[in-house]
C-alpha cells in the first residue's frame, strides 16, 4: 500500500491505538471496553485516556481483577449482539483467564456448528526489555496461536495498528490482537482515512534482493534498522511483517524466501516451539529448493525473562544480532 | 439460611400440566439415549439428566423466549426444558449432519444461540461468566432480558462461579445461578467438595455478593417455579443477581457407565420416593388439574414423538468428512 498518494500525519503508535478505538466506538455503539483501570488511567499503559470522558463508565468499564470473567463476560455480551474489546494488561494475565480462552472463546463457533458471530477483540500487549520480570516480561502471541479458532494478530507499526485494530473490531471472529510495549512511542506516517488491513496478510516493508528477513514488532523496528545499516555496505535485505500470526501468510513469506534464497526469522518469542519455528517450517516446506541456507532463527533462548538489566541484556536479540545473522548468510 | 419467599408463586393450571410434559419429556429422551448407549448406538460418552427433571422445568417454565441460559456437560434437560426439538437434539448426540451442532458438539456442546440457548459446555462453571456476558449485554442495549446460568454444587468450587457473581453484583446485572445441588461433584460427595458451614444451604457462597438467595426442594417443579419467578422478576427490574440452590438427586451415574459405587445403602431409594416424574402427575391426578386418561395420552404422545426423535437421528446421514475444516471462522481462512 503505497502512502505517497494520500493525506497522512505523524504519530505514535500509542495514539493511534486511542485514535482508532475512539473512530470505532463512535462509528458503533455496540463496541465497547472493558478491563482493569480502563477507565481513569486508561489502561496499564494509558493509552485509552480520555475515552471514559467522551464514552462514559458504561462503555469504557472498569471490572474486577477477573481474568476469567473479563474474558467470559466479554465472550457472551459478544454472542448476544455487543462488540467488545477487552483490554488484558500484560499477556501473561491471559494464564489467568485460561479457560475462557482455550475452551470457550476459542472453540464456541466450531463446536455450535459455525453458526454464531463473535466480534471479540482481546488486545493485551507483549513486553521485552522492560526491566519488567518473567511475569510481566514475555511475548506469548505463539502460545495462542497454537489454538485453532483464534485468529492472531501482532501490531507493530502507526500505519499497521491502525489498520489492523480496525479489521479486529470490525471482524465477526474472535481475535487476538497483541501489542508490544516497546512499539509504543515510535511514530510514523499514518493514512488519515479510514481503512483496514486484511487479517491474515503479511507486508513487505522493505524490498531487497539478498537476504529476507521476517519479523514482528519490536523485531521488525530492529530488523528494518539492521537492513538500513547492511545497505550502506551494498547488502539489500528484504523485511517482511508478518502482520497476522494465525492464520499466517506464508506465500507472502515464502515468495520473499524463494525471491532472495536466504531467511532469517525474528521475534520476541522463545524459540523452542515459538512463531519462529512454525514460520521456519513453512519457508522450508513452500521454498526448499530456493533456498541457499537453512532457514535462520532468532529469538529469546529458551529462559523466563530475567530482572537485572545485565541478565535481561544477554537473553534480548537487538540489530546487531539481526546484522550478524544476515552477515553469516551473507 | 436462605432469604424466605414472600410471597408464593403460582403456576396455573395449564402451566402444572405443561411442565408435567416438559418433565415427562426430558426422562424420556434420556431413558432412550441411556438404553440405546448400551446398545452402543452413541459414540462418545453421556450425563443423564434423570432424576433432575424438576429443576430445568420450573426454571424455564418462568423464562420468556427473549431469555438466554447457559448450560452444563449435563446439559439434555436444560435444553427439552428450553423447547428444543428433540430429534435435533437426539442428531447431534448420535453425530448426525442434522444435529443442532452438525456433529461437531454431541452431547455436552448441544446449543442453539439463536433461542437464546447458549450452550451446554464440557467445563465446570465455563458457562457461567459467559451468563454475565449475555445479562451484561441485555443491560446495555437497554433490553429486560435475563440470563439464567445452570450449573452444578461442583461449579460453586470454580474461580469462574465467583468471578462472575462478584462482577454481576457490581454491575447489578440480571443474572440467575441456578446450583443443581445432585449430591455429588462427579463421584465425591459434599464432604469432599465444601466445607461444612456451607452444607445445609449452598447459596451462602452467593451471600458476599449480594445475591438474592434461595434454596428449594429440586424434587419439587412448583417449589422450584416459585423461587425461579422470584428471582426472574428481580433480575428483570435490576435489582441484581440471584442464587438459587435447588437439591436434588440424579439417578443415573455421573456418566453412563458409572458403577456408582459412592452411593450410600438406601440413598437410591429414598430419593426415588420424591421422583418428580412418578409424584407430580399424582398429585396433579389427585387435585383434578388432570385425568388418568389425559395423563395417558400425554404419555403416549411424548413416547411416539421420542420415537421418531430417534428414528430421525438413526436415519440422519452422518456429516461429509470434509466439514471437519468448516464453521472455525466467520471470514474464511478455516484451514491451512
Amino acid at each position: 500500500m503505497s502512502l505517497a498518494s494520500r493525506e497522512t500525519e505523524e504519530m505514535a503508535v500509542r495514539d493511534v491505538i486511542n485514535q482508532t478505538l475512539d473512530e470505532e466506538m463512535e462509528r458503533d455503539e455496540r463496541v465497547f471496553i472493558q478491563g482493569i483501570d480502563v477507565h481513569g488511567r486508561g489502561g496499564t499503559s494509558n493509552i485509552l485516556k480520555g475515552l471514559d470522558e467522551k464514552y462514559g463508565r458504561e462503555r469504557v468499564r472498569n471490572t474486577p481483577i477477573s481474568e476469567v470473567s473479563i474474558v467470559g463476560s466479554a465472550l457472551g455480551a459478544a454472542a448476544t449482539g455487543m462488540r467488545p474489546v477487552v483490554e488484558i494488561m500484560y499477556c501473561g494475565f491471559l494464564g489467568v483467564a485460561g479457560d475462557q480462552l482455550l475452551n470457550q472463546v476459542a472453540k464456541m463457533r466450531y463446536m455450535f456448528g459455525g453458526k454464531l458471530d463473535l466480534p471479540l477483540v482481546i488486545r493485551t500487549k507483549n513486553v521485552m526489555g522492560a526491566n519488567a520480570a518473567a511475569q510481566h516480561s514475555q511475548a506469548l502471541h505463539h502460545w495462542l496461536a497454537a489454538i485453532p479458532g483464534l485468529k492472531v494478530v501482532c501490531t507493530s507499526t502507526p500505519e499497521d495498528t491502525k489498520g489492523l485494530l480496525k479489521a479486529a473490531i470490525r471482524s465477526n471472529d474472535p481475535i487476538m490482537l497483541f501489542e508490544h510495549g516497546s512499539v509504543y512511542n515510535e511514530t510514523g506516517q499514518v493514512p488519515v482515512e479510514d481503512y483496514t488491513f486484511e487479517i491474515g496478510e503479511a507486508a513487505v516493508e522493505r524490498e531487497g534482493e539478498d537476504v529476507t528477513v521476517v519479523a514482528t514488532q519490536a523485531q521488525l523496528w530492529n530488523a528494518l534498522e539492521a537492513a538500513e545499516q547492511l545497505g550502506e555496505e551494498g547488502i539489500s535485505v528484504e523485511v517482511v511483517n508478518p502482520r497476522t500470526i494465525s492464520p499466517l501468510d506464508t506465500e507472502t513469506i515464502a515468495a520473499s524466501a524463494r525471491k532472495t534464497g536466504r531467511c532469517v526469522v525474528v521475534d520476541d518469542t522463545p524459540l523452542s516451539y515459538g512463531t519462529q519455528s512454525q514460520i521456519a517450517a513453512d519457508v522450508s516446506e513452500e521454498a526448499f529448493f530456493d533456498l541457499d541456507f537453512p532457514v535462520q532463527r532468532l529469538g529469546i533462548p529458551d529462559v523466563p525473562t530475567p530482572f537485572s538489566p545485565s541478565l535481561e541484556n544477554e537473553i534480548l536479540v537487538d540489530t546487531d544480532d539481526i546484522v550478524d545473522a544476515i552477515l553469516t548468510l551473507a | 439460611m436462605s432469604e424466605q419467599a414472600d410471597q408464593r408463586v403460582q403456576p396455573t393450571d395449564e402451566e402444572r400440566v405443561e411442565m408435567l410434559e416438559t418433565m415427562l419429556r426430558i426422562r424420556e429422551f434420556e431413558s432412550r439415549m441411556r438404553d440405546n448407549f448400551a446398545d452402543a448406538e452413541i459414540p462418545g460418552f453421556l450425563h443423564l439428566y434423570i432424576g433432575q427433571e424438576a429443576m430445568a422445568t420450573g426454571v424455564c417454565q418462568v423464562l420468556e423466549d427473549r431469555d438466554y441460559l447457559t448450560s452444563t456437560h449435563r446439559g439434555h434437560g436444560h435444553c427439552v426444558a428450553r423447547g428444543l426439538d428433540t430429534a435435533r437434539m437426539a442428531a447431534e448426540i448420535y453425530g448426525k449432519e442434522t444435529g443442532y451442532c452438525n456433529g461437531k458438539g454431541g452431547s455436552m456442546h448441544i446449543a442453539d444461540v439463536e433461542a437464546g440457548m447458549l450452550g451446554a459446555n464440557g467445563i465446570v462453571a465455563g458457562g457461567v461468566p459467559i451468563a454475565t456476558g449475555a445479562a451484561l449485554s441485555s443491560k446495555m442495549r437497554g433490553t429486560d432480558q435475563v440470563a439464567v446460568a445452570f450449573f452444578g454444587d461442583g461449579a460453586l468450587s470454580e474461580g469462574a462461579f465467583h468471578e462472575s457473581f462478584n462482577q454481576a453484583a457490581i454491575w447489578d446485572l440480571p443474572l440467575i445461578g441456578i446450583v443443581e445441588n445432585n449430591q455429588y461433584g462427579e463421584m465425591s460427595g459434599i464432604d469432599e467438595q465444601h466445607p461444612p458451614s456451607t452444607h445445609d444451604d449452598l447459596t451462602i457462597y452467593g451471600e458476599p455478593y449480594g445475591a438474592h438467595r434461595e434454596q428449594v426442594d429440586g424434587m419439587d417443579v412448583e417449589a422450584v417455579y416459585d423461587a425461579a419467578a422470584r428471582a426472574v422478576e428481580r433480575a428483570r427490574h435490576g435489582e441484581g443477581p440471584s442464587l438459587v440452590e435447588c437439591v436434588g438427586y440424579r439417578f443415573e451415574g455421573h456418566h453412563e457407565g458409572d458403577s456408582e459405587f459412592y452411593r450410600d445403602d438406601g440413598e437410591y431409594e429414598h430419593w426415588k420416593s420424591k421422583d418428580p416424574v412418578e409424584t407430580y402427575p399424582e398429585r396433579l391426578i389427585d387435585e383434578g388439574v388432570l385425568t388418568a386418561d389425559e395423563w395417558a395420552a400425554m404419555q403416549a404422545d411424548v413416547e411416539t414423538e421420542l420415537d421418531e426423535a430417534i428414528e430421525f437421528a438413526r436415519e440422519s446421514p452422518m456429516p461429509d468428512p470434509q466439514q471437519a475444516y468448516e464453521g472455525l471462522y466467520v471470514d474464511g481462512g478455516d484451514h491451512r
